[in-house]
């Protein structure tokens, strides 16, 4: 049976004959305003643009507000929401069962920056294709406010009092561990958040996608890092970054000669940026985390694609696999012959 | 001494003491495969430190021609390649036994009663023109050498046997038996044979291989069609994942395309290997993981999930010595209890326990079967001695029942499912009555296929619920399909005597000292009735076995008698007539401790 849209949707239809309907989810039940509702909704406009099919897409989670998103957004596909910090070990897993489909994972930074910065990190090294969000408030919201390893540094809450630790960075946690794609974005800015999901889902590798996901209920003071304020005036963009999907002709008619550059993904696409004040170079893994380091000493939140490095092999890409779904072999490719098992026995002593 | 003893024929012990990394396990492993290759039934033990060079390190190796496969206590003949331990196995030689030493040694003068043979190991290494840097490693086949001429092993099977230790590399071949050659002239032309012991041709390993059960646990597994396996290095568990990727390329790849229908991952640690392993079984493979003690316990929050999200995986532990590091290097039954109640909440764990090297295989690939058809973790409960020691076992036997993949259902099967269930499916529903419900994978593109998979409370349709009565429902749902899915676990196996006095129950690696000891006790006119334990939850047959026996005792390979503990609790009407027989020092169990014991147990209570 293939994929079609659900009966009764027929307007607005994508190049996979699906409505944005067909990429919706369960009515979201975290707090109004969560920057994590504005964040599900970009991941469906992205899907939807991409001509994704629901059923080729498989969603992951650990624990936390943020782990409970995939359940708001592409209703029809698997998902899996794992162990606290766990995350990316079931994913892997999972992914290898059939690699033609597409891994959207969804974190925190209580679930990646702690427990979880372990199974990050080693699969950002194993580059495991897969786009990692993590919707970062530097505070944990289920558990009704406590520090996350993000929190910076004097950050003041209600019930804990101020943080005395320096932050985890994740985008440099990232880049440290070789990571293939690492962007950082605001909820707050809905296009440049699609943008970067679309280029996300383009890579072959792991992609990391920082967002600054402010709770509006734990944490959203005003002089914050991860609060709405901050986020909107202390925003930096690097680029403006637009998302070329493969079959399109790739036009950069908008960008003038000379302040454009394409960054060609494995399937064909290509994302064009646009260099606002300083030549940065994306591909210069040095340069990111030098820009990553100045911004945080200027107390600037940068934006964009940080990263992005096209060619390396995917884990995938490191063993012999067949073409057809691993989970699809049949069972008499499973079991060695019966005449393997005197040839065996002839193995032993 | 008396000389004039009556030759003892394929019935003693060896123990080779060397320090451990100097290459001592080629020399032992060789002698073992060349006695067996004469025929003659084998087993052997090592005593090994938690260390990679220079402690010491002991082999045990039992001729047995009854074909007796337990450890022993006694040292017949003793191979002392180390100064600092010499005085201690001195003492362990039973009288009229053997002690082969290099002639640098300084003989301690305590024993009298005991035959000496020092060799000239210095001398023959330098006629043998040995590269110094492998003079340690070599030094330890001068023994082979010795042993060979003075207990009568066939020389050209010493061959055969080093021949296969260096896949057929003649440079390392014949450095090594060019040594054993020197040593086995030398030991004809200057020792005089006082002692008994000989080793004679016999036809007791015909049809059968050596191996240990990390490689047939493997194998096995390779023929349950393993297709992921994720592991992260532990004693004693590693060579069965080594093992995976020692045989999987050759049994496993596809020829048609030159493809692989296979993925091993080593993980970061076991914390992600259980993770990976049941995102592999949830996604429609074939996924295990192998570990010991320690890792279980890292793993023991995701078992929890699988189990109540009803995620197939196979989970091989490999068991030492615990709690904590405990004895990493020694072997213990001491899991069965963690394993039966594996992570928080209410939880049940299916445990196979292979009584045999062949029970290994056999469960490797039964395992997958189970696992995909109820849905839930299945944990496979070796341990040291199984796992990492040489055994002698049945050749490897072709599955006897096709694979088992389950309620899985794809596109097709999924449309039919729907027209037989009125147009109704959801991941968690009871369709059959059976407890099991139908399972779709990812890559299945259906428009009915996707579900939301968690180990929060979920509905049948697999979305979130805090309702209590579906809450309820759901677990209990599960503890039914444990409770009729109990058909498809490997049955106890029972061996009844008539006028037996009492009933013994052991399981696992326990069972060659308890066959070995009903048999010395036979002997003595005591009659006991046996039942192996295959698999946990136990069966109806082990309560009818309790309930047939006045007393039973249970053998085990622990402090408090944990299958003890397990059957009390499954079967609290015998729980009176259950008395724990455990014990755990690090070492297999003898058939001696086993028939004192029993004989102890029984004077008390006449």
């Amino acid at each position: 049976m293939t994929s079609q849209t659900v009966p009764g949707n027929t307007q607005n239809l994508n190049h996979a004959g699906l409505s944005r309907a067909d990429y919706r989810g369960a009515p979201s039940t975290l707090c109004q305003g969560c920057g994590h509702n504005g964040v599900a909704a970009q991941i469906v406009a992205a899907c939807y643009e991409m001509d994704l099919v629901p059923e080729k897409v498989v969603k992951f989670s650990g624990i936390g507000c943020s782990s409970k998103s995939p359940t708001y957004f592409l209703g029809r596909s698997f998902s899996f929401n794992g162990l606290h910090g766990r995350m990316p070990s079931l994913a892997l897993g999972a992914m290898f069962g059939d690699r033609t489909l597409k891994a959207i994972g969804v974190s925190g930074d209580g679930d990646t920056a702690s427990i979880g910065l372990g199974q990050f990190k080693h699969m950002v090294r194993r580059n495991l294709p897969m786009v990692y969000i993590v919707e970062n408030n530097g505070v944990y919201g289920l558990t009704k406010g406590q520090f996350s390893a993000t929190a910076e540094r004097g950050l003041e809450l209600k019930k804990q009092g101020t943080n005395p630790y320096l932050p985890v960075d994740i985008a440099l946690e990232a880049l440290a561990s070789n990571a293939t794609f690492v962007a950082r974005s605001f909820a707050g800015d809905p296009k440049q958040v699609k943008e970067l999901i679309k280029a996300a889902i383009a890579h072959n590798g792991i992609a990391v996608l920082d967002i600054i996901s402010p709770c509006v209920t734990f944490h959203n003071h005003e002089n914050s890092f991860h609060s709405y304020s901050f986020g909107k005036e202390h925003e930096e963009p690097l680029h403006e970054i637009s998302f070329v999907p493969a079959r399109d002709e790739i036009t950069v008619e908008d960008f003038e000669e000379g302040t454009t550059r394409e960054v060609k993904f494995h399937d064909g696409s290509i994302v064009v940026l646009k260099k606002l004040e300083k030549d940065y170079d994306p591909q210069d893994r040095g340069q990111a985390i030098k820009m990553l380091v100045e911004a945080e000493q200027n107390n600037e939140l940068v934006t964009g694609l940080i990263y992005i490095n096209p060619d390396k092999p995917s884990m995938f890409d490191l063993y012999n696999l067949p073409e057809t779904p691993l989970n699809r072999t049949p069972n008499e490719m499973l079991r060695p012959s019966e005449a393997s098992i005197d040839t065996l026995n002839k193995l032993m002593f | 001494v008396d000389n004039n003893q009556t030759r003892i024929e394929n019935d003693f012990c060896i123990t080779f003491s060397t320090v451990n990394g100097s290459g001592s396990a080629t020399a032992n492993t060789t002698i073992m495969r060349a006695i067996f290759r004469m025929g003659v039934p084998v087993s052997g033990k090592n005593i090994f430190p938690s260390n990679i060079q220079g402690l010491p390190t002991w082999f045990s190796l039992r001729l047995s021609k009854d074909g007796y496969l337990a450890r022993v206590e006694k040292d017949d003949i003793v191979i002392a390649m180390n100064p600092l331990t010499l005085a201690k196995e001195v003492e362990f030689i039973s009288p009229g036994g053997v002690l082969l030493i290099p002639d640098d040694f300084t003989l301690p003068e305590t024993r009298s009663d005991i035959f000496v043979y020092p060799m000239p190991v210095k001398k023959l290494l330098k006629d043998a023109e040995v590269v110094p840097a492998l003079r340690d490693y070599i030094a330890n086949m001068v023994y082979v050498g010795v042993l060979a001429q003075l207990i009568g092993i066939d020389i050209d099977l010493i061959y055969k046997a080093i021949d296969f230790h260096f896949k057929g590399k003649l440079k390392a071949i014949d450095s090594n038996f060019s040594v054993v050659k020197a040593a086995f002239d030398w030991a004809a032309a200057n020792l005089q044979k006082k002692d008994s012991y000989y080793v004679k041709k016999m036809d007791g390993t015909d049809g059968y291989i050596m191996t240990d059960g990390n490689t047939a646990g493997a194998l096995g597994a390779i023929y349950g069609g393993v297709q992921f396996a994720a592991w992260y290095p532990i004693t004693p568990a590693t060579s069965l994942a080594e093992s995976l990727i020692e045989y999987l390329p050759l049994l496993r790849n596809n020829p048609d395309t030159g493809k692989d229908t296979y993925a091993v991952v080593q993980s970061e640690d076991e914390l992600a290997a259980i993770g990976m392993t049941i995102g592999a079984g949830w996604g429609g493979l074939r996924a295990m993981t192998s570990t010991s003690g320690p890792g279980l316990s890292l793993m023991s929050e995701y078992i929890g999930l699988a189990y109540y999200a009803e995620v197939p995986v196979v989970i091989w532990d490999v068991q030492r010595v615990g709690p904590s590091t405990g004895m990493p290097t020694r072997t213990a039954q001491g899991d069965l209890t963690m394993v039966n109640f594996i992570s928080h909440g209410d939880t049940q764990m299916i445990m196979l326990i292979p009584g045999s090297i062949n029970e290994c295989f056999e469960f490797g690939w039964k395992a997958f079967d189970i696992a995909e058809r109820l849905q839930t973790p299945v944990v496979i409960l070796s341990d040291l001695d199984f796992g990492m020691n040489p055994w002698m076992a049945k050749k490897f036997e072709f599955p006897d029942s096709p694979m088992d993949r389950g309620k899985i259902l794809w596109e097709e099967d999924l449309d039919r499912l729907l027209v037989r269930n009125n147009g109704q499916w959801g991941r968690y529903q009871d369709v059959d009555g059976d407890g099991i419900p139908y399972r779709t994978v990812p890559g299945n593109l259906h428009l009915k296929s996707g579900h939301f998979t968690r180990g929060t409370s979920h509905t049948e349709d697999a979305g979130y619920t805090e309702d209590p009565v579906v809450w309820e429902r759901i677990f209990d749902r599960i503890k039914l399909k444990f409770e009729l899915g109990i058909k498809y676990l490997p049955k106890a196996i029972k061996e009844l005597k008539t006028g037996a006095e009492l009933g013994i129950i052991s399981s696992g690696s326990a069972d060659p000292a308890v066959q070995e000891a009903r048999d010395l006790l036979a002997k003595q006119g005591v009659r006991t009735n046996y039942l192996r334990v295959r698999s946990l939850p136990a069966g109806g047959e082990v309560g009818e076995f309790l309930k047939e026996n006045k007393r039973t005792l249970v053998v085990e390979l622990n402090r408090d008698g944990q299958l003890g503990q397990i059957l009390d609790m499954t079967f609290p009407e015998f729980a009176p007539k259950i008395e724990k027989c455990a014990h755990m020092d690090g070492l297999p169990l003898t058939a001696h401790w086993v028939k004192d014991q029993i004989l102890a147990r029984m004077g008390e209570n006449k």
